[in-house]
């Protein structure tokens, strides 16, 4: 069983964990991921690690409630145990394995969406223990969604904010800021990581590819086992099939085939709001009669 | 001397019935039928069956037993070879084994060799509690077990006998491998069988650590070096599912047998009290002719499509065992043979609507022996579906290798090891589906005991 040892709250829906997984700890690198269980009839789902500290034994992951299961994870309290927390899973970022002296030559653009800021955070965090600097975009739709801004401009080189409605920071969507700070702000970038939901990853890598800057991004496909076995969290990179989970999660951005991930990442959609119905009216009490448990 | 009695009938459920349950096919011999059909051997002096068997299991001995009504002995016989009956008596594919070399099955039915050892193999679980607990002395020295499928088990056990201290790292979160995350319910239960030989295990002492990925959360290195295990075992079976290459084949509808038996098996999806989603829609269409493209189709079955099976060969070709096949058909699966898919059609939403076929017909034989299929010139047509299953086999998960060096593989990615399991590297043993390529229960379960003499042997010598 794995602890959690603290649970906050970071925006609307939006969670925070730390739990206790010794090994996992050990093992993590930035870029990878973890599958968790929450009980016996829970899911296996998959969540990039937004921190871990191999020290206190500790995971950090960060939920947001969208589906049946990140709901019912997101319904934990701090001291509660959950069943299952394997990994570290997922290679881990490229540059973790490359020559520090020509990492630092490099200049990182890291773009952060929504959710995906966390995961952002442990490679930052990583290059800036090594010694290379990056500077950080945060996007999120208003201020009160924007999350880990604290912690990021601990390590971050400059950070960014954009919000769609102006409310904090830029007022526009994240590639538009990525524009600005390149044409007006005499920004120069090496490499790009963009994480958050895959439309944003999308329109960054159409953006990025317009000055021919090498994008990387972290894919949060379905998946079963997470571990190459299931098969379900397959995607076409440089037009071949690739598995997310043992493969990836980064892909060169520029050759991944968003259109088609973004429509397998919908092939359970309906069977995910069937579940969560059937979930609310076991809460109230009542066996569904509606036929929503055929 | 021939023969008079007829072989034993088994019971199993109604067909109409069972194609609409998850429950066990098959109910299996009681004691008295058990005794009826034991008496069928012919206790032969050159008992061919043996011969057959992947693992040499004295058959008319233990049936000898089985006769006499000492089933505890007859447990005991088999288990000089087999530490898996309950399973193997379910899985393995007798007809081509022991069964299909059995001299009453010249002339009329071998002796139900499968069933007879099925019905000790549950006896004995049955009756665990009050064996006494073997006291084995400890040696104090550590072994660590990758993977808990058929081989780990098999290893671990026989290697907790002989005294060493044992802990299996597996990376699912339930223990079992291939017999829970693939193997049906309905041919294999899961908490009567499978969980209750987990347990015949752990009484050993063996201890088992579930959430471990050797590779990513520790490496076979630290196990050696930071936990002081002196040999490994490794039983990581083979899991990566194939896909034909076809257009189409990322469709939303379209997915591995492993994906779709993972759901249904290990998540049970089946079971609305569980939260993993499936998808079967209105009518599956399930690709390949093993025992996992059957268990498929027929878990489709039980979700409540029309399914069928596609195939390339014809019917005699069809590697499955021959009673999953007849269980098949008497379930209302539909078989299209000597049909080989070209692509997967889809909507404009990018949901598969239907598979295109091609007609073959059987040419000359190919390396296996078996006549290899052609395709018919202008023979194509189109099967409507909401669902296509790939059931084309799997191979040896890359990790392991990729992270331990001096581990060798062969071309298809399987783990190089002699006849006792040795790997490349000193110290490192490995069997089962990771060595030979997806193979069977039984073979696993001997690998893996051959690996635990010479793990034995090995650390003796060290």
């Amino acid at each position: 069983m794995y602890t959690i040892l603290e649970k906050r709250t970071l925006a609307e829906n939006i969670y925070l964990m730390r739990v206790h997984a010794p090994r996992v700890a050990r093992a993590a690198k930035p870029g990878q991921f973890v599958i968790v269980r929450i009980d016996e009839v829970g899911e296996r789902i998959p969540l990039t690690i937004s921190d871990y500290d191999a020290a206190e034994g500790s995971v950090t992951i960060v939920t947001q409630a969208i589906g049946a299961s990140t709901r019912k994870l997101c319904a934990m309290e701090q001291g509660e145990s959950l069943a299952d927390f394997a990994g570290p899973l997922g290679h881990p970022s490229e540059f973790v394995g490359e020559d520090l002296e020509a990492l630092r030559s490099k200049r990182f653009l890291f773009v952060a969406g929504g959710v995906g800021t966390a995961p952002v955070y442990p490679q930052v965090k990583w290059l800036k223990e090594h010694g290379v600097k990056a500077d950080v975009i945060i996007g999120a739709k208003t201020k009160s969604m924007l999350i880990y801004t604290e912690e990021m401009s601990r390590v971050a080189e400059n950070l960014y904010i954009a919000t769609d409605d102006g409310s904090e920071g830029f007022k526009g969507m994240v590639t538009a800021l990525i524009k600005e700070l390149i044409d007006n702000r005499g920004k120069q970038y090496d490499v790009c990581v963009a994480i958050g939901p895959m439309i944003m990853m999308k329109f960054v890598t159409l953006t990025t590819r317009e000055y021919s800057l090498p994008t990387i991004v972290s894919l949060n496909t379905l998946m079963v086992d997470g571990t190459g076995m299931c098969g379900a969290c397959r995607v076409t990179v440089g037009g071949k099939t690739v598995f997310t989970c043992v493969d990836g999660p980064e892909f060169d951005g520029f050759e991944v085939d968003f259109d088609e991930a973004m429509r397998r990442q919908g092939m359970y959609r309906t069977q995910e709001e069937r579940a969560r119905a059937i979930a609310e009216e076991r809460r109230n009490g009542h066996k569904c009669r509606v036929g929503l448990d055929k | 001397m021939a023969n008079k009695i007829p072989r034993v009938p088994v019971r199993e459920q109604e067909p109409k019935v069972r194609a609409a349950n998850f429950e066990e096919v098959c109910y299996g011999y009681n004691e008295e039928e058990a005794l009826l059909e034991a008496s069928r051997c012919l206790n032969c002096k050159n008992p061919r069956c043996v011969a057959a068997c992947p693992v040499n299991i004295r058959i008319p001995d233990f049936i000898h037993q089985v006769l006499e009504g000492n089933f505890a002995e007859a447990a005991a016989v088999i288990s000089q070879d087999s530490s898996l009956p309950s399973v193997c008596g379910r899985v393995c594919p007798q007809e081509s084994q022991c069964e299909g070399s059995c001299v009453l099955g010249v002339k009329g039915e071998p002796v139900a060799i499968g069933k007879l050892e099925r019905f000790v193999g549950d006896w004995k679980i049955e009756n665990a509690d009050r064996m006494p607990a073997p006291r084995i002395e400890r040696n104090g020295r550590k072994v660590a077990v990758i993977g808990s499928g058929p081989s780990g088990l098999a290893c671990a056990s026989d290697l907790a006998r002989m005294g060493y201290e044992v802990k299996i790292f597996e990376a699912l979160h339930k223990v079992g491998g291939v017999l829970v995350y693939g193997i049906p319910e309905f041919r294999l239960p899961k908490d009567k069988i499978v969980a209750r030989e987990v347990e015949a295990v752990k009484r050993l002492g063996v201890e088992i650590e579930t959430d471990v990925i050797v590779g990513r959360t520790i490496t076979i290195d630290e196990l050696m070096n930071e936990e002081g295990y002196e040999a490994i075992f490794i039983g990581s079976g083979a899991g990566l599912p194939r896909f034909m290459g076809i257009p189409g084949e990322n469709l939303n509808g379209v997915l591995s047998a492993n994906e779709f038996l993972t759901r249904t098996n290990l998540m049970k999806a089946y079971d609305e009290e569980y939260d993993t989603p499936i998808y079967v829609g209105k009518r599956v269409v399930v690709v390949g002719g093993g025992n996992v493209a059957m268990d498929a189709v027929r878990t489709a079955k039980r979700l409540g499509a029309e399914a069928t099976i596609v195939y390339r060969r014809s019917e005699k070709e069809l590697p499955a065992r021959a009673e999953e096949v007849h269980h098949a058909k008497e379930e209302g699966i539909e078989f299209r043979m000597l049909t080989n898919p070209i692509s997967i059609i889809g909507d404009e939403r990018g949901w598969v609507t239907g598979i295109r076929c091609i007609e073959m017909e059987l040419g000359e034989p190919d390396a296996s022996g078996r006549r290899s299929p052609v395709e018919k010139a202008g023979s194509e047509f189109e099967i409507p579906c909401d669902v296509v299953i790939m059931a084309l086999g799997t191979s040896p998960n890359p990790l392991l290798k990729m992270t331990t060096s001096g581990l060798e593989t062969n071309r298809k990615g399987c783990l190089v090891a002699d006849e006792h399991g040795a790997t490349t590297r000193e110290g490192i043993f490995a069997g089962g589906d990771a060595v030979t390529g997806a193979a069977t229960v039984i073979l696993a379960m001997g690998a893996g005991r051959k690996a635990a003499r010479a793990i034995d042997e090995y650390l003796k010598n060290k």
